[in-house]
């Protein structure tokens, strides 16, 4: 109910135009990597998600952010079912990549940034290897990439109060990490696409 | 009472005859059209027409509510407007608290002020006070890049999407000696005028258009539409003499000035979206881009409108 009406409320103010150039939006499994510059990335991207896909989709988010204060704590943990990873100090025992597996393997959908944290260059940053990792660990997952536009004028970093203007998102076509294919090479693979995105 | 009654009920009958004419007309186009070419343009032109039909609905529901609900319905309009407008202009991180000033404070402010009636202040509200407050704003942000270029943008979309706009339901707060104001005429009056040149601009310049006028800024409007739009809307201006407060003479002069005001503003508006690279400001009405896209023609006549009426009338 807070999660249909939060959608809603969501799509209105943003003004989001979701356009799907490269696969169907259904509640098929996926992993959606995007880029990264605003706090509203994740929401409007949760947002236009249709309803069943929004159910089983889980966000990945730094628990050194989302962790502080009671309504981020609420939000991420209760509203979004985000999976909070650590991103400082990580380790054999709380290996991030370990709780993402075992959720893809339960059924469920992601949404990650793998450039690692919002950036302020119109350009984006070089990926993390944590898609690659995934891609290889569950090869039957399609990895979509997502390309968001102007959220970061919406509510840039470091701002509070945000504008209502408009934003689209473009969801483009699937990949998978090839067999023999190295990391370097599908991570600039998987930043490229997401680059395609923006610019249809 | 029951003349304005009358009048009301005259002005909505003639919208909606208009609107059921072109309807039928837009059908049976649709049947006889058979390349796809004009099938295209059919389609377009249907969306058009049934966007008119909620346009028109919407206006009229605003002015039989009365005042309060006519400007509240222009700010909603000037609110999107200016979302389309800011959204197509490129402002930086450093305009983000003057944007936010513009569409939380200033808007609603400027329509306050008209609500109110107070005259003295919201003719200069924004071109005065909105308009220091954004380079202040700006300036404390700190960002010195292109500072001039992204002041004046924002400046422009308040002066354009708010500011001009406001004047269009401001119509309903003037007392005119032996008229009676509120009821909607003269905001009616101006928007039908406006729109109508408009829309037979199009459908002057669709069936017998051939000599482009501006071919640099908007391939799609020509001398034929132009002529024929004009001399069409000022036919229809003087025809309605009888709602405003405006002898026949007047009332076809207060129509051209509207009419080719009207088509300045789709002009000038036109060029910016050339330059941004773009066809429409949005797509939020079907059939003809964005709200700012309704009602350039629009922005520029209001205010003009406005003065010369509250100058030679009140």
């Amino acid at each position: 109910m807070i999660a249909e009406l939060l959608a809603k409320s969501i799509r209105l103010f943003s003004g989001v135009q979701a356009r799907w150039i490269g696969c169907r939006p259904d509640s098929t499994q996926r992993v959606y990597f995007a880029n990264h510059t605003s706090n509203l990335d994740f929401l409007v991207l949760w947002s236009i998600l249709p309803r069943e896909a929004r159910r089983t989709v889980r966000p990945v988010a730094a628990s050194d952010y989302w962790q502080k204060g009671r309504i981020r704590f609420f939000l991420a943990n209760f509203v979004f079912r985000g999976v909070l990873i650590e991103r400082q100090k990580v380790t054999r025992s709380n290996n991030p990549l370990t709780a993402l597996v075992a959720i893809l393997k339960a059924g469920e959908s992601l949404i990650i940034f793998p450039e690692g944290g919002r950036t302020t260059d119109p350009e984006m940053k070089p990926f993390k290897s944590g898609l690659y990792y995934l891609g290889r660990a569950m090869p039957t997952v399609d990895l979509v990439p997502v390309y968001i536009d102007n959220a970061s004028r919406i509510l840039p970093k470091g701002e509070f109060l945000p504008i209502p203007l408009l934003c689209s998102v473009i969801v483009g076509k699937p990949i998978r990490v090839q067999p023999a294919e190295s990391k370097n090479a599908f991570l600039i693979r998987a930043r490229t696409a997401v680059e395609n995105c923006s610019r249809t | 009472m029951h003349g304005l009654d009358f009048r009301l009920r005259a002005m909505v009958g003639g919208v909606f005859a208009l609107l059921i004419v072109a309807s039928i007309i837009g059908h049976i186009l649709k049947l006889r059209t058979k390349s796809d070419k004009g099938r295209e343009v059919v389609q377009n032109l249907n969306a058009r027409i049934r966007a008119w039909w909620v346009m028109a609905i919407i206006f009229f529901v605003a002015i039989a509510i009365g005042r309060i609900a006519s400007l509240l319905l222009f700010a909603a309009v000037s609110f999107l407007a200016l979302r389309e407008y800011i959204t197509l202009t490129p402002t930086q991180r450093g305009d983000h608290r003057a944007l936010f000033w513009a569409f939380f404070v200033i808007t609603p402010l400027q329509y306050l002020l008209i609500g109110i009636r107070w005259y003295g202040l919201f003719s200069i509200f924004i071109p005065v006070y909105a308009y220091l407050l954004v380079p202040i704003r700006n300036v404390i942000a700190g960002d010195c890049r292109e500072f001039l270029a992204r002041t004046s943008k924002i400046q422009w979309g308040l002066m354009v999407c708010v500011y001009f706009v406001s004047y269009a339901p401001a119509l309903l707060s003037l007392k005119i000696q032996g008229y009676q104001g509120e009821s909607g005429e003269l905001l009616f009056f101006l928007v039908a005028v406006v729109q109508f040149s408009d829309v037979l601009q199009y459908v002057f310049g669709k069936c017998f258009g051939r000599h482009p006028i501006a071919p640099e800024v908007s391939p799609n409007k020509t001398v034929e539409g132009f002529v024929g739009g004009l001399s069409s809307a000022v036919l229809v201006g003087t025809l309605l003499w009888w709602i405003t407060p405006f002898t026949p003479w007047q009332a076809a002069n207060m129509s051209l000035i509207i009419a080719l005001m009207g088509f300045w503003g789709g002009l000038v508006m036109s060029a910016i979206k050339r330059d941004r690279g773009v066809k429409d400001y949005g797509t939020s009405i079907p059939g003809h881009g964005g709200i700012m896209d309704r009602i350039d023609s629009l922005c520029f006549a209001a205010p003009i409108f406005f003065h010369l009426t509250r100058y030679y009338f009140t």
